[in-house]
């Protein structure tokens, strides 16, 4: 009888949760990966695409900032128990997790970010961050002195690896000769949070030359960043428009759209017009696209504006290929 | 090649300085006879504190004296439990790097709304290079011109202050009253104690300094070498900082030299990535960044023989009754 009974209240509830769901109040979840919410960077940028959609709709939102691997299947299994849909999760660390917890709860929409997972319940959102990459490179090299470059990234990953390729044949196109120097921070989660190494590795890049660094780190970044403002050198900031952080020593920052992919997922899911697969995002429809604004207008020439540009519009025409490292796990240069 | 080593000690010296100054606070508290496992703890603490407070006053010197009070203020909780309260000086020492590790991300997070970290501080509020006198006068002269102005000159106060405390400590350790009592009291308390001398005190004291040290390294780390207090931004130097007393026996310019060496694999590890060598060719990034931890377990296995710590190290003294 108690068992019944029990069954009953269960089918109960979840039909008036699946009926809350339906209706145009949603409950979206975000998990954000190693770095957290305000590494002013890649998933700082998910965060702000949750917010614009809260302030245009005045629906609410729930995150949480993983501390440990372990606590990503947990995040996940908890946010879709109790109801919370769509789910976004941020970073392609996430993917595993992902597919354990979108298998047994079919009926939520999961979306992760940075990465493909094949469920018919999951939207893939990636970007083409070599091509941004490339148009970064280029600028790089047209703003270098020394014809020294430097990249520094987070953890040794594939994804990474995308970035500092495509950024090296960006470098190359616009000087041959060009000498690009590559760094990783490390090859565990704490590469995303480690600024003082951050900054010893953009040390030794300029000691050795360069004199413009980009870094796709996360939180390194920063430490990143700040020693190139100190050294008064360039940095190129990564995800998020980071040019406010040191005006006149950020020459620009490579964006990638999370914010409006995050944004996008969620006003679909209100929308009823959710859809799961793959969204490749890029150049076309800024996607992906290099910052210029206030603070670094006068760091950009009108040669280097226009450069770029032309090879914007020769990527997405497709007259410029950029290896992607991720489809061969090599890069060509 | 000569730049190029130039540089690396550069870069060396700024990787040592946080160690420098944590060994050598545990080298006041181990000497007294209160082993102290917190030393993370503490400087997590200080640099939260020295981020905040340089925040909200816009001052590195009160951002210093910030670090000093909180990382104070652990080493008396450490020094209530240990001393006065005899419990078991790791346990304390493990429940200080909970403690520190917790608080300073909820009340980052309640006070900044920044996920745990401090705001960035601009370039008034951070301790900034000191160019030392002639530095740029004297850059070119071969050799030494580069010696002084890259490797000597130029770095914060802090770096400065830290190198200071070694003949400092070794005098205070060495040639005082208070040093001598203070090794009595880790290797013999009950001597001590029969002289008249208060066993207790003269920990706190320990603890006490041990904890301003341990300021210092934090604000080092929050505000000399970065520009705000990130969450778990200390990264296990604390206990690398033991790794090297050890390694040092409890000496104070051993210290200073474990330290340098922990500093240099670093430097070096940083620095070799992704280079060429000569002959060999690009090494894997993963080897270098190995090689500190490898090379610590070797040099402390093989080479420095036995480490013999003060006698009394870890055990609470119990006044004998009759």
């Amino acid at each position: 009888m108690k068992k019944t009974k029990a069954i009953i209240c269960t089918a109960v509830l979840s039909t008036v949760m699946a009926g809350a769901a339906l209706a145009d109040s949603i409950k979206p979840g975000i998990v954000y990966d190693f770095g957290g919410r305000n590494d002013r960077s890649f998933n700082e940028a998910a965060y702000r695409g949750a917010e614009q959609f809260k302030a245009r709709t005045g629906v609410k939102f729930r995150d949480f900032e993983i501390q440990n691997p372990s606590q990503r299947e947990q995040a996940l299994r908890n946010f879709a128990r109790r109801g919370l849909n769509p789910i976004i999760t941020v970073g392609f660390a996430q993917a595993g997790a992902l597919e354990k917890v979108a298998k047994e709860f079919p009926d939520t929409q999961f979306t992760i970010i940075d990465t493909v997972v094949d469920l018919p319940n999951v939207r893939s959102v990636v970007f083409k961050e070599q091509d941004g990459s490339y148009l970064v490179g280029m600028l790089a090299e047209m703003a270098s002195k020394t014809g020294k470059v430097g990249f520094v990234g987070g953890m040794d990953v594939p994804l990474i690896r995308k970035f500092a390729c495509g950024y090296k044949q960006g470098v190359k196109a616009a000087n041959p000769d060009a000498e690009v120097f590559m760094n990783m921070t490390g090859t565990t989660g704490a590469a995303w949070t480690d600024p003082v190494k951050g900054g010893e590795l953009a040390l030794s890049q300029f000691a050795r030359g360069a004199d413009v660094v980009y870094h796709a780190a996360g939180g390194t970044g920063i430490g990143v960043l700040q020693a190139a403002a100190d050294q008064g050198k360039l940095g190129i900031g990564v995800d998020s428009n980071q040019n406010h952080l040191h005006p006149g020593h950020i020459l620009t920052s490579m964006v990638k759209g999370v914010d409006a992919a995050v944004d996008k997922t969620m006003t679909d899911a209100m929308n009823g017009a959710w859809t799961p697969g793959v969204l490749v995002l890029g150049l076309e429809g800024d996607g992906v696209y290099w910052a210029l604004d206030e603070f670094n207008k006068d760091l950009i020439t009108p040669e280097m504006k226009a450069a770029v540009d032309q090879a914007r519009a020769d990527i997405i025409s497709g007259k410029i290929k950029v290896h992607d490292y991720m489809t061969d796990n090599s890069c060509p240069l | 090649m000569y730049e190029t080593l130039i540089l690396v000690l550069d870069s060396t010296v700024r990787l040592s300085t946080p160690l420098l100054f944590a060994c050598l606070a545990g080298l006041y508290s181990e000497r007294s006879g209160v082993v102290d496992i917190g030393l993370e703890g503490k400087m997590l603490g200080g640099a939260f504190a020295a981020g905040a407070a340089a925040y909200v006053s816009g001052s590195p010197w009160i951002g210093l004296a910030a670090a000093i009070l909180v990382s104070c203020l652990l080493a008396l909780i450490h020094g209530y439990a240990s001393i006065t309260q005899r419990g078991n000086q790791v346990v304390a020492g493990v429940a200080i790097n909970f403690l520190a590790a917790g608080l300073t991300i909820l009340l980052g997070q309640a006070w900044f709304g920044q996920g745990g970290r401090t705001p960035q501080l601009d370039k008034a509020s951070r301790f900034s290079e000191v160019t030392l006198p002639f530095a740029d006068s004297i850059q070119d002269v071969p050799y030494i011109g580069l010696l002084y102005s890259e490797l000597i000159s130029g770095h914060n106060a802090l770096v400065y202050i830290s190198f200071l405390a070694v003949p400092l400590t070794w005098w205070i350790i060495f040639r005082t009253r208070f040093g001598l009592r203070l090794r009595a009291v880790g290797e013999s308390p009950a001597a001590v104690d029969t002289a008249g001398i208060s066993v207790g005190w003269l920990r706190y004291r320990a603890v006490l300094i041990c904890g301003i040290l341990c300021g210092f390294s934090g604000t080092y780390l929050a505000i000399g070498q970065s520009a705000g207090f990130i969450k778990d931004m200390s990264a296990g130097k604390g206990f690398i900082a033991l790794a090297a007393l050890i390694f040092a026996k409890w000496k104070p310019v051993n210290a200073m030299y474990a330290c340098l060496l922990f500093g240099f694999l670093d430097a070096v590890a940083i620095r070799m990535q992704g280079q060429e060598i000569p002959g060999i060719g690009e090494v894997p990034v993963q080897i270098f960044q190995a090689l500190p931890y490898i090379l610590t377990v070797v040099l402390l296995a093989g080479f420095v023989g036995r480490a013999i710590p003060p006698k009394a190290s870890g055990i609470p003294y119990v006044k004998e009754r009759t």
